[in-house]
């Protein structure tokens, strides 16, 4: 089907949100003023870790414009609960993770450098931050740790439950088995990594406004939320602020997340608390940049040791990883799935690997909490397989590439020794095409091209697997998911044709409201203009489980899909009454509704009138209206796939390493649209260079303070830092979704620090270099090398 | 940020009265060093007096020197084709500081008078040999500089121009600081009318400093080769999370040679 310039599956089409973007009309959370609103700002710890002495807030009390100040003390008291990690991790020896208790505001102890101490509200947020200034806070300082290498049984114990921070001690695999392929390995490639520590940075920082109505006693919060339904969930079951039908939860237009805003955050429920403590007024926050900074949950930060076992042919026979990952002060919403079922899962690769042993220490730290982020463990899965991969085939003396393709799994379903069992995939032709548009059999010319001019070129592949839409839901269930993962739509055809979909996915830059209309506009015929996309709101969308892992393709589109079938069935009878046919006769195309062997058709517009009118159909056999909903619960997540291919040169003189040329061939299945696919992998790719040559969160050890606290020490990627990218698709359907569609939205974060390390690593011709492999970084590297040849 | 009072005066006399009535007072130019520190809560002056209505822009090429008005943004002097005849290291220097929005705000007197130990001016003024025309007198950049963050000049003094001798060749070559942009390393060098050179270095050191020994070998031949073996010590100079004191030494020689490579 070629719909390269329709509006339906598989076109390019324009974004419709962005003309309200860019022209500045947007409504985001800090764009929205309520009458009487009031704003808040928090006082925040200024050390690592610390007992609280004394809050002494009667000086700030008696400031200008300063309407209540609330501390740890006013939440306790009113039975306000904590904040929660909604996946259950078990230990390897069976206990329970060890959870801590994360206070909305502190109580008796701070745990991280920006932790939050009170909330101060005023007429002003000038008039707010001069008085939280004046707050003073008693703190003695406790001894700290910040980085993950060194936290285990540390001299500071963050959590009186666990004294040694460990939080829990995971396995996967089968340790035994994986023991005895190591014993009859051939070769065995043994490495350490890191994975950086990154900060979020999305470009809208976050907001919210909490109300509470005295009238109806009930709640209202905006918030910059992934997942709006998700946060009245939490806060109505688990703070036990209001019941769910007296707290509406609204997340406008969101500027960007990256996973950051899927988390229910202290500030956020603060505010909507406080808001009945002063007679209803609403509050309103918006984080500072520096607050973004210290307080959002923050990414990755792994130390990992791994080690792979090959045959004498090169066939990997097992891999072991061990773990170590900072959680930070406290556990954030989902901070315990992530270093382990969103990322040991993936050990496996694109590789067949019959023994896989991987076992991770989840550990706290005095930093901000960190939780998924990009691609949330899939990243750190596909950067140590990539990288021991690579390291493998170097060792081997074997090209790279075709040490790969020997591994490659090619027979599917593919069950890997790690839960995932792989539905669809062809590896080879990914690589086959990668290697193609790289140019890699001119790689050697233009290597020795580089060299002559005091350049060092390296090559870097990364063949990565993901998963995405995580699912079904009874299994996550059974391996500890406080949350089910399925989503919902609605589909409300108005009395002249147009219609809305209301969708429990939410869009923050991913083009939802274009993309799901393309999805109706192919399926009814309509045009795409008719399509509305309602989300974002408790009180519009009964319920959804919102957008994070690449879902809202394969599960909330298929959910819309599902309401869609629905919709046709039902406009089918009504066609056929109108029409006085059977409804068996009755087919529907391109639009319009026809009657096998005869030329009586009836537009979708029609028919949707006539459901409303309802003059020609009993309305004891056919019900008015004409809307539908559907929930899906996928059978397996979807599993995206490709090979990436990084071409970089190093200038001696400087260590500045430039990409050069960039390629990546991925297989998300069927594309809605293609050009929205290729700007999720453009913003995929850079995040991951940054990730790989960048940026890099950095507390001081001495200190416990984040010296990675601004733009003019943390380095986000920029333009200039990246080549124009070769991009390219092949395409194994999704078995399990019925429009065959994997995800796209974490590819390219997921692929690429690996891709950038192996090629660094090439052209630097060492094992490894630390990300992010800043000029300073390389040039260190390159000094021992320089004395050498000397 | 804190409340204070503010004047735009169009002339330079009201504006240094206005200086010495304050409490407290600032000059702003671009204020894109100024309100920055403002936010932040760095600086809480009374009163704020705004350099913006003295209008004085402009670069004038003379016979023998170029003036650059005070108030004369980096987009200005980096887009002058004029300059960039003249003495094409100092357009090009302008042409890199920070990003587009920072070049058509920030101006050159702002910049000379922040004397931030990673800007790019100070580095073009020491190696041309500039002189600073203030309100109150004509100062050589060499007794302008007097160290991180601070220079010559009296709280109620404002800076008009900044005065740049025509030389033979000038090039600027800078390593920025991978996050902010600024100068980690920046290097400016000049071969002087009569042959004599010299070199300046910003961002490495806690202000911007002069290298004798490169100096010395390019006066004999303005060439990049000339360099050679040519190391500043790398004692004294910044260390920090981006660059060791070592890195930043390293920096200055390459960046000088670029400089030289580049100069014309
Ligand atoms: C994001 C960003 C990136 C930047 N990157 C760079 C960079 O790469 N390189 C670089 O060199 N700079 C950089 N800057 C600084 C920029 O060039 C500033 O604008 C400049 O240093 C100050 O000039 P201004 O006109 O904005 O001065 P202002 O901010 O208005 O003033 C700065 C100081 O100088 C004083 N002052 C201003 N004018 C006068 C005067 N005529 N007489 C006496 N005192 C005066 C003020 O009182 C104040 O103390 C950057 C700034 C930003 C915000």
């Amino acid at each position: 089907m070629d719909n390269s310039t329709g509006t339906g599956i598989g076109a390019r089409v324009r974004r419709k949100e962005d003309h309200r973007f860019i022209t500045g009309k947007g409504n985001y959370t800090d764009d929205i003023n309520l009458p009487k609103q009031t704003y808040a700002y928090f006082v925040r710890s200024p050390h690592a870790h610390a007992t609280i002495k004394s809050i002494n807030t009667a000086k700030a009390k008696k400031m200008p414009g300063v309407v209540g100040i609330f501390t740890g003390d006013d939440i306790a008291n009113d039975k306000l609960g904590g904040l929660i990690c909604g996946w259950m991790i078990h230990s390897k020896d069976g206990s329970p993770m060890k959870a801590g208790p994360h206070p909305v505001l502190a109580q008796g102890k701070v745990r991280y450098v920006g932790d939050h101490v009170a909330l101060v509200v005023a007429e002003t947020r000038e008039q707010a931050k001069a008085a939280a200034a004046a707050v003073s806070v008693g703190y003695v300082a406790l001894p700290h740790v910040v980085d993950v290498a060194d936290a285990m049984g540390a001299k500071a114990a963050i959590h009186d439950v666990a004294p040694d921070n460990r939080v829990f001690n995971w396995s996967i695999g089968d340790e035994g088995a994986t023991d005895a392929a190591f014993r009859n390995a051939a070769h065995v490639t043994k490495i350490d990594l890191v994975n950086n520590r990154l900060i979020p940075n999305a470009m809208e920082p976050r907001a919210a406004i909490g109300s509470y109505d005295t009238g109806s006693e009930s709640y209202t919060l905006y918030t910059t939320s992934q997942n709006p339904h998700v946060a009245r969930l939490v806060i109505s079951a688990f703070h036990g602020l209001a019941p769910e039908h007296k707290l509406r939860v609204i997340a406008p237009d969101v500027g960007g997340g990256f996973g950051s805003k899927i988390f229910i955050y202290a500030e956020e429920v603060a505010c909507v608390w406080a808001s009945k403590h002063i007679g209803g007024r609403p509050i309103k926050w918006t984080a500072e940049r520096s607050e973004s900074f210290l307080a959002d949950a923050h990414g990755r930060d792994h130390v990992t040791h791994a080690e792979l076992a090959t045959d004498s042919n090169g066939r990997i026979t097992g891999l072991k990883v061990h773990t170590k990952a900072a959680m930070g002060a406290y556990l954030s919403t989902f901070a315990s799935c992530v270093p382990t079922y969103l990322y040991a899962t993936l050990l496996s690769g694109q590789y067949n690997i019959p023994n896989i042993y991987a076992e991770v220490d989840a550990i706290y730290t005095n930093t901000a909490p960190v939780d998924a982020y990009r691609g949330a463990g899939r990243p750190e899965a596909t950067y140590v397989v990539e990288r021991i991969v690579e390291t493998a085939a170097r060792e081997l003396k074997m090209d790279p590439a075709e040490f790969r393709r020997m591994n490659f799994v090619t027979q599917f379903p593919h069950q890997t020794p790690v839960i995932m069992c792989y539905d669809a995939g062809d590896y080879a032709a990914a690589l086959d095409k990668a290697l193609e548009i790289a140019d890699v059999k001119g790689f050697a010319d233009r290597k020795s091209a580089a060299a002559r001019s005091g350049k060092l070129r390296g090559l870097g592949y990364s063949a990565y697997i993901e998963a995405c839409g995580i699912a079904p839901s009874a299994a996550i269930g059974s391996l500890g998911a406080g949350v089910g993962l399925w989503e919902s739509a609605e589909v409300r055809v108005n009395p002249v044709g147009t219609v809305e979909v209301l969708t429990g996915s939410h869009s923050h830059g991913q083009g939802h409201e274009t993309t799901f209309a393309q999805l109706v506009s192919d399926r009814l015929g309509i045009d795409i203009n008719n399509v509305a996309i309602v989300h974002g709101d408790t009180d519009k969308v009964q319920f959804g489980m919102g957008t994070y892992g690449s879902r809202s393709g394969a599960v909330g589109m298929t959910a819309i899909s599902k309401a869609l079938d629905k919709i046709e069935a039902k406009a089918k009878r009504v066609a056929a009454a109108v029409m006085e046919a059977s409804a068996d006769d009755v087919e529907f195309k391109n639009g319009t509704f026809t009657v096998k062997g005869t030329d009586k058709k009836m537009a979708f517009g029609e028919v949707a009138l006539s459901a409303y009118v309802a003059h020609k159909f009993n309305s004891a056999e056919i019900e008015p209206g004409l809307k539908e909903a559907a929930f899906h619960d996928p059978s397996n997540f979807v599993f995206p796939a490709g090979v990436h291919i990084c071409e970089v040169e190093i200038d001696t003189d400087t260590g500045v390493t430039d990409v050069v040329n960039y390629t990546a061939v991925d297989d998300f299945g069927n594309i809605i649209n293609p050009m929205i696919v290729e700007g999720q992998v453009h913003g995929g790719i850079v995040q991951g260079i940054g990730q790989a040559l960048a940026e890099g969160c950095v507390y001081d050890k001495q200190s416990g303070q984040l010296l990675t606290g601004s733009y003019m020490d943390y380095q986000m990627p920029r333009a200039a830092n990246v080549p124009n990218f070769n991009l390219a698709f092949t395409c194994t359907p999704c078995p399990s979704n019925p429009l065959g569609m994997k995800g796209c939205g974490e590819a390219g974060a997921i692929a690429s620090p690996a891709a950038v390390m192996n090629a660094v690593t090439d052209a630097l011709d060492v094992r490894d270099v630390p990300m992010p492999a800043t000029p300073h970084v390389v040039w260190k590297m390159l000094q021992p090398m320089k004395k050498a040849a000397e | 940020m804190e409340n204070f009072n503010y004047v735009r005066p169009a002339k330079v006399a009201d504006a240094v009265k206005a200086m010495k009535k304050a409490k407290d007072g600032k000059f702003m130019a671009g204020g894109h060093t100024l309100i920055p520190t403002l936010k932040q809560g760095l600086a809480s002056p009374t009163d704020i007096i705004d350099l913006g209505g003295l209008k004085n822009t402009g670069i004038k090429i003379g016979a023998k020197s170029v003036v650059i008005q005070a108030g004369t943004t980096h987009a200005e002097v980096a887009a002058s084709k004029e300059l960039k005849k003249a003495i094409p290291g100092l357009a090009a220097l302008a042409g890199g500081i920070g990003d587009p929005h920072v070049r058509h705000k920030g101006t050159i007197g702002g910049s000379v008078s922040n004397n931030d130990p990673a800007a790019d001016y100070p580095s073009a003024c020491l190696a041309l040999g500039a002189t600073i025309h203030t309100t109150d007198r004509k100062l050589a950049a060499d007794k302008f500089f007097t160290g991180m963050f601070s220079t010559a000049l009296k709280d109620t003094e404002i800076v008009t121009a900044v005065e740049f001798p025509l030389v033979k060749k000038s090039g600027y070559a800078k390593f920025p600081n991978p996050a902010s942009l600024y100068a980690m390393v920046g290097v400016f060098v000049a071969q002087g009318a009569d042959g004599s050179a010299r070199v300046a270095v910003t961002g490495a050191g806690p202000g911007v400093f002069r290298v004798a020994d490169m100096e010395a070998a390019l006066s004999r031949k303005f060439a990049g080769s000339s360099l050679d073996g040519i190391a500043v010590k790398s004692k004294g100079l910044n260390s920090d999370m981006h660059a060791s004191a070592e890195y930043r030494a390293h920096l200055i020689t390459v960046m000088a040679k670029r400089a030289v490579e580049a100069a014309k």
